[in-house]
């Protein structure tokens, strides 16, 4: 059975619209907040500028909980909080508020990980100088870590248009739904293809834009 | 200027404790430049790093122009902060900000003027000699520019102290020179106070006027460079002076020395004004005796001459050790021995 291209396009535009939203919402939230957690995770490790071994430990056991967790069970398993966030637990929305928790946590590491490799000796150096231990965090580990960061970043977007259609076939519409539709339980290898291919270029898309904003930051 | 009273610094590496510092007192006069010398472990950088408290101590009080440093506010530190500046062994420049960045950093954190951040940047470039510098990144610099970067951006808020945690440890001969005549320059210059600490002994004969050596985080000898140089108390003070200035020949010369039949040899130490008189020679010709310098040096030292010679001397026994007793009320004069090499 095939479908109407004609007819079908749109839709698969509208898709295509779907998914670019979850993944750029996602990432902006995901971002906002992870960016935030991971500072924090930093900024209280141990020796650091606003050492509290109480908040480091709490994030650290929230982070490793959530984290290993399969995106399809969380998604699933935190459907009662989502309807109550959101108000349902069908469609785009639906599908941002559990993408923006993982995300965020995945977030939080990449920049933990990131800010961890800043020679101590420039945070010291900035210490020296008088700044503030929130100077610090604007105006030496940011911008220090942005190049390795926006990559970061990158790697978690891709991963993000997975977890859309991840969500896509659970009622988070997008190309995921699509597929999940037409192409699996219709079988139309077509739209399989034509989704594969956005996909695709989605991801390389991504790749692209992360690759070239870190190399301008990098100055490499 | 700078005091330290009594103070010690231990860590807590989970069971295990090291002190670092232990009870060390210093003074650290205005407008001097003050080294402290030891091996790499001594306690240097922590007793450094409790100076603008990057390290708190656990005993005892850091005084800065009477003010005892760990009783400010976090606040109030912050703008102590700014009288000491602080340069680094890596440098520690900000690699995402250019060169004028680094140094406009600091200004920033004051409440000055943009156009005044900027002209003081200039000025600061000019004094560093790298004006056409500016708009580079510390990555495209050398060791000995980037250190030139590090000593711009910590005069910028022009403060009192320079703490150099080994300036100059990870530069070669010649930069090492260049940086250590512009630390002379800051101090002249501007009458800046500096307390660095360093592991070479040439560090110290070079700019220091004051000298403290490190063992163990003790303070184990301290006083006057000269003073220090030319008559050293502690072992680890010798080893320290003997790898800037070789005041014994090799064993090998030593053994050919005496295999020929060479005499006694006698250590000549001669100290500031006395250098410039012919002391040696007036008395070995008034007593009749000969003399060979086997071995030596004359150098200047802050700005005095100080002299090490192995000297021997040839003629009756009774005149050489007239001679000897003559020499010995001008100059230190000293039986080398055997065992000494
Ligand atoms: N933050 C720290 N935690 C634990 N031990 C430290 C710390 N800083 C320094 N030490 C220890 O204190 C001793 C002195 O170190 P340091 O002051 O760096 O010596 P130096 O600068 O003379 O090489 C060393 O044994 C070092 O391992
Ligand atoms: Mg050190």
């Amino acid at each position: 059975m095939n479908v109407d291209w004609i007819t079908f396009w749109p839709r698969i535009v509208e898709a295509t619209g779907e998914t670019l939203i979850m993944v750029i919402a996602t990432l902006i939230f995901g971002s906002i907040i992870g960016v935030s957690i991971g500072l924090l995770l930093f900024v209280t490790r141990k020796n650091n500028i606003l050492e509290n071994k109480f908040v480091f430990r709490l994030l650290n056991i929230i982070i490793n909980i959530i984290r290993p967790i399969p995106f399809i069970i969380f998604l699933v398993s935190i459907s009662q909080l989502t309807r109550i966030v959101v108000g349902t637990t069908i469609g785009t929305a639906a599908a941002i508020f559990p993408m923006t928790i993982v995300a965020s946590f995945v977030v939080a590491r990449v920049v933990e990980n990131n800010l961890v490799s800043i020679d101590p000796g420039v945070i010291e150096a900035a210490q020296a100088m008088g700044a503030s231990p929130l100077r610090i965090i604007f105006t030496v580990l940011i911008p220090e870590a942005l190049g390795p960061l926006i990559l970061g970043l990158t790697f978690v977007s891709v991963s993000l248009i997975d977890f859309s259609a991840v969500a896509g076939t659970v009622g988070g519409g997008g190309l995921g739904h699509v597929a999940m539709t037409y192409g699996y339980q219709r079988f139309d290898g077509s739209v399989m293809l034509v989704t594969v291919v956005i996909l695709i270029i989605m991801v390389q898309l991504a790749q692209w834009i992360g690759n070239t904003l870190s190399r301008k930051i990098m100055r490499r | 200027m700078i005091e330290f009273k009594n103070v010690s610094k231990t860590f807590s590496l989970g069971k295990r404790e090291v002190h670092a510092v232990k009870d060390v007192s210093l003074s650290v006069e205005k407008g001097e430049i003050f080294g402290i010398i030891g091996f790499s472990g001594a306690g240097k950088s922590t007793l450094l790093r409790l100076v603008n408290m990057l390290e708190r101590p656990s005993s005892g009080s850091v005084f800065i122009q009477d003010i005892d440093v760990n009783t400010l506010s976090p606040k109030d530190l912050r703008t102590q902060r700014r009288n000491i500046g602080m340069i680094f062994q890596n440098f520690n420049l900000l690699n995402s900000r250019t060169v004028a960045g680094n140094i406009a950093y600091p200004l920033k954190l004051t409440s000055i003027s943009k156009q005044e951040v900027n002209r003081r940047v200039k000025e600061l470039l000019e004094f560093v000699g790298l004006s056409d510098k500016a708009k580079d990144y510390p990555d495209q610099l050398s060791g000995g520019q980037k250190q030139r970067v590090g000593i711009a951006r910590a005069l910028a808020t022009s403060p009192d102290i320079l703490l150099c945690d080994e300036a100059t440890s990870a530069l070669d001969p010649d930069t090492t020179a260049d940086i250590l005549r512009l630390l002379k320059k800051v101090n002249r210059d501007f009458g800046i106070t500096i307390l660095l600490i360093t592991h070479e002994m040439h560090v110290i004969q070079t700019i220091c006027d004051k000298v403290a050596v490190m063992e163990n985080g003790e303070v184990i000898e301290s006083g006057d460079v000269f003073d220090t140089f030319t008559n050293p108390q502690h072992s680890v003070t010798q080893r320290f002076i003997r790898s800037v200035q070789q005041d014994l020949p090799s064993t090998h010369i030593l053994k050919e020395w005496r295999a020929g039949g060479g005499g006694k040899l006698y250590r000549v130490i001669f100290k500031g004004a006395v250098a410039n008189d012919p002391v040696l020679s007036m008395i070995t010709r008034k007593h009749n005796v000969d003399f060979n310098i086997v071995y030596g040096s004359v150098r200047e030292l802050q700005e005095k001459l100080f002299g090490n010679l192995l000297v021997s001397f040839i003629g009756e026994p009774i005149a050489i050790q007239n001679a000897l007793t003559e020499l010995g009320t001008i100059v230190a004069v000293e039986e080398v021995v055997e065992n000494e090499c």
